[in-house]
């Protein structure tokens, strides 16, 4: 392997964009899913909607900029990983279109048939893309069946078994799947206790105990198994032992959000379920680097920093508006966050 | 029904689609700072409540535009995979800027815009529109810089493995070709938003309800309209047409419907290119006119089709031909009747003149019919090339992807997209039936109960 700074930069780069998507988006895809059993007259659903209103576009820009980045800098791994997960990826605009669509059309009209119909639609698509997203990780964990070419396509499922016959959907992504949907469920829960008040924030707080006993055991199940379905990552943390950081990070973030949420200090808990979402994204990088998408079948084809980034001109040009950038991001992200955040949301 | 075919309409939808939405949010974000600095000024509250009445319906709009536009990224990769493998290099810098520079800045302020008002007082909330306003205008910036790579290639070299890479960060962004694009693709977005506005204060004016606000808008659209559509001809509209003469010859005698070479090249205005006997039926034009636009000189040799081989003609010529000459003919109107408005208006006789209102009115549709127009001409324009002269269109879609399940999420999108439709005409519908006077109480309302969040 050629040395490739900058190609690996960019590597943490793209890591954190997505990391930033899960922890930003991931709290109002989680009080989607929750809203439902936590909010049950008309105003406890317009408290916990307000508390996720001015946001959640906001949030969502993560993806799209973490999209914009993986294009820009691993185009490679951008076109072969978009093809091949072309049905899943397909979904899954349809569900951030009614996802969406639901948060924003929802007050518009006062009705009995209006607001439950957006209601469940809301609850549903933020499932499902909380499902998905845990698949595809799943699947860039496990690695596809790349050849030399470096393309492969994948059908939706086969028969749920491992590679190289299944399709997206195999017995260990449907784990991670699950892994996903329960993280973001104690996630946005956390987030309705810190931001609402009086009986929501209580049944918010009752939601995210119950999910919390859920992601620590599949969590615990991960640590065992992942090992096994990608051996590569035992190797990057035997030979790399200070990578272990990334998940003694998950494991505090944990147990923070149990002891701090018991203890009920809801900031507190919530920051602690961003440090777990952060701590579990970067270890997996950490332990599939240098591969962004290994191959599962023949592991040199695999689509790694020194094999599917652009070339080194473009990708030094873009530390140089990616960082001042980003920096302007920070700002914003921090005024419309104090701005929405100056007191509990009434109802 | 081939694979290649599929993608291309799938693209061609979604963006079609797609753009109904960001047209009218880009040229609205500037009518909204206008509104908000002369609520500033004056310290008149009716320039307030049209803000917050125009801030409603941008909102409906930007929500449409944000839904349908995450997926012509994704479709980059999805669909047009080899293209996107062979060009992320270079275009791959112009989309993500859009990402960090555009999409943050405008959702977060759009965010602050709609629900802070009362918290952010009048010159945080005008900042914060402004703000808006330059996070769509840079985003169009972006994507216009996108595509003009695509129509105008420039600062990229060709890699042994096929690849573009990029040589040169400015020459990618001080592209010549985007920044008329830009301007051209900016004033068609104000022309939009400007006559959308006039269009729906003259519907008041004529059901005389909501008089004070209907002058407003007749007022303000015609005024930014007929700016905007002047500028769109010239020089905008001009320099692009010569742009394509010099860089895309071949699109410009297919647009003109010019299939042989000719000194002294008439501007046709009407007729049907008939692709058999290679002519133009019925024809009316006016003589040398397009030899003049083009060159600047009246006998000047324009190249006609059979300059060029066919393999580079564009692949539809018939579709090229009409989608200019509507785009063209439409943007002539727009000058004509609203010179005429704006004339009254200084005469301060358009308010009493019913047939001119409803002509306003009912022009409302034909700028999205124009500006529709005006991408197919661009977009059908480039073909056979999905990079001008570097890569062909048939080479740069997703071959894994079969032509069963592309057609399968074409169908998606159709169906989702046509309810999509409905639903937000119907919340048009209801917005434009509150009007402004109900933004107004409402924000009163909110005032008092001391919460601007939960309002919504």
């Amino acid at each position: 392997m050629k040395e490739a700074h900058t190609e690996t930069l960019w590597f943490c780069l793209v890591a954190i964009m997505f990391a930033g998507y899960a922890v930003f988006d991931g709290f109002d895809l989680g009080a989607g899913i929750v809203h439902l059993f936590v909010a049950r007259t008309e105003a406890e659903r317009r408290s916990v909607l307000a508390s996720v209103g001015p946001v959640w576009d906001g949030n969502e820009v993560w993806l799209v900029a973490g999209g914009g980045i993986l294009f820009f800098a691993f185009p490679v791994v951008y076109a072969s990983g978009f093809q091949g997960f072309y049905l899943p990826l397909i979904i899954v605009l349809w569900l951030l279109i009614l996802r969406g669509i639901a948060i924003e059309f929802r007050n518009k009209v006062s009705s009995l048939v209006w607001y439950p119909l957006w209601d469940v639609v809301f609850a549903g698509a933020s499932a499902l893309l909380a499902i998905f997203f845990g698949a595809a990780i799943g699947n860039v964990v496990r690695g596809v069946p790349l050849d030399r070419s470096g393309f492969f396509f994948l059908p939706l499922w086969a028969n749920l078994r491992l590679m190289p016959t299944a399709g997206i959907l195999d017995w260990f992504t449907i784990i991670v799947a699950l892994g996903s949907l329960a993280a973001l469920t104690v996630h946005g829960a956390l987030w309705v206790a810190m931001k609402t008040a009086g009986a929501v924030a209580a049944r918010a707080h009752k939601a995210a105990e119950v999910a919390w006993w859920a992601a620590l055991v599949i969590t615990a199940l991960l640590v065992i198994i992942v090992p096994l379905v990608q051996p590569h990552l035992g190797h990057r943390f035997r030979d790399a032992p200070w990578g272990f950081v990334f998940p003694l990070a998950a494991a505090t973030g944990m147990f923070g959000m149990k002891l701090l949420s018991s203890a009920g200090r809801a900031t507190g808990a919530f920051l602690a379920s961003c440090l777990y979402i952060v701590g579990m994204l970067t270890s997996a990088a950490f332990g599939l680097y240098p591969y962004l998408l290994p191959s599962s079948t023949d592991p040199a084809a695999g689509l790694a920093v020194y094999n599917s980034a652009a070339a080194t001109y473009g990708l030094t040009v873009g530390l140089y508006w990616f960082i001042p950038g980003m920096a302007l991001v920070a700002v914003y992200f921090v005024f419309v966050y104090r701005l929405s955040a100056e007191e509990k949301i009434p109802h | 029904m081939d694979a290649l075919t599929v993608h291309r309409l799938h693209f061609a939808f979604t963006a079609v689609f797609h753009y109904l939405f960001p047209q009218l949010t880009m040229g609205l974000a500037l009518l909204l700072v206008i509104l908000k600095t002369q609520a500033l000024r004056t310290g008149k509250e009716c320039y307030n409540h049209a803000a917050r009445f125009w801030g409603r319906i941008f909102g409906i709009n930007f929500a449409m535009g944000v839904v349908t536009g995450i997926p012509m990224e994704f479709q980059f990769g999805t669909n047009w995979a080899l293209f996107s493998r062979a060009s992320g290099g270079v275009i791959g810098q112009t989309l993500a800027m859009e990402g960090v520079f555009s999409f943050f800045l405008e959702s977060s302020f759009l965010g602050a815009f709609l629900f802070g008002e009362r918290r952010l007082g009048p010159r945080l909330h005008w900042l914060s529109a402004f703000l808006v306003f330059l996070g769509a205008w840079l985003s169009g910036f972006f994507i216009i810089a996108t595509n003009a790579w695509m129509q105008h290639p420039v600062g990229y070299q060709l890699l042994p493995d096929g690849r573009f890479a990029l040589a040169s960060f400015w020459a990618l962004l001080l592209n010549q070709w985007a920044w008329w694009q830009y301007m051209h693709t900016m004033t068609a977005s104000v022309v939009t938003a400007s006559v959308v506005m006039a269009a729906l204060g003259a519907f008041y004016l004529l059901t005389r309800q909501h008089l004070e606000y209907g002058r407003m808008f007749v007022a303000m659209g015609v005024t930014a309209g007929l700016i905007a559509s002047c500028i769109l001809i010239f020089p905008t509209g001009d320099v692009q047409g010569r742009n394509i003469a010099y860089d895309q010859p071949a699109t410009l005698a297919a647009m003109e419907g010019l299939f042989t070479n000719e000194r002294g090249a008439p501007l046709m205005l009407v007729g049907q290119p008939n692709m058999s006997e290679k002519k133009l039926d019925n024809p009316i034009y006016l003589p040398r006119l397009l030899s003049f636009l083009t060159y600047r000189r009246w006998k000047a040799e324009v190249k006609g089709l059979d300059a060029f081989p066919e393999d580079r003609w564009p692949d539809n010529i018939p579709l090229l031909y009409f989608a200019y000459h509507i785009m063209a003919g439409l943007g002539t109107i727009f000058v004509a009747v609203l010179a005429l408005a704006a004339y009254m208006l200084w005469r301060g006789r358009l308010y009493d003149t019913p047939l001119l209102l409803w002509a306003l009115m009912l022009l409302a549709p034909f700028p999205y019919i124009a500006t529709t127009a005006g991408w197919l001409t661009a977009e059908v324009g480039r073909q056979p090339w999905v990079v001008y002269g570097l890569m062909r269109t048939a080479v740069g879609s997703s071959v894994e992807v079969s032509a069963g399940n592309a057609m399968f999420t074409l169908i998606g999108f159709a169906g989702m997209y046509s309810l999509l439709a409905v639903l937000f005409l119907f919340l048009l519908y209801l917005e434009v039936q509150r009007g402004p006077e109900a933004a107004a109480e409402e924000h009163g309302a909110a005032n008092g109960s001391g919460s601007a969040l939960a309002a919504d």
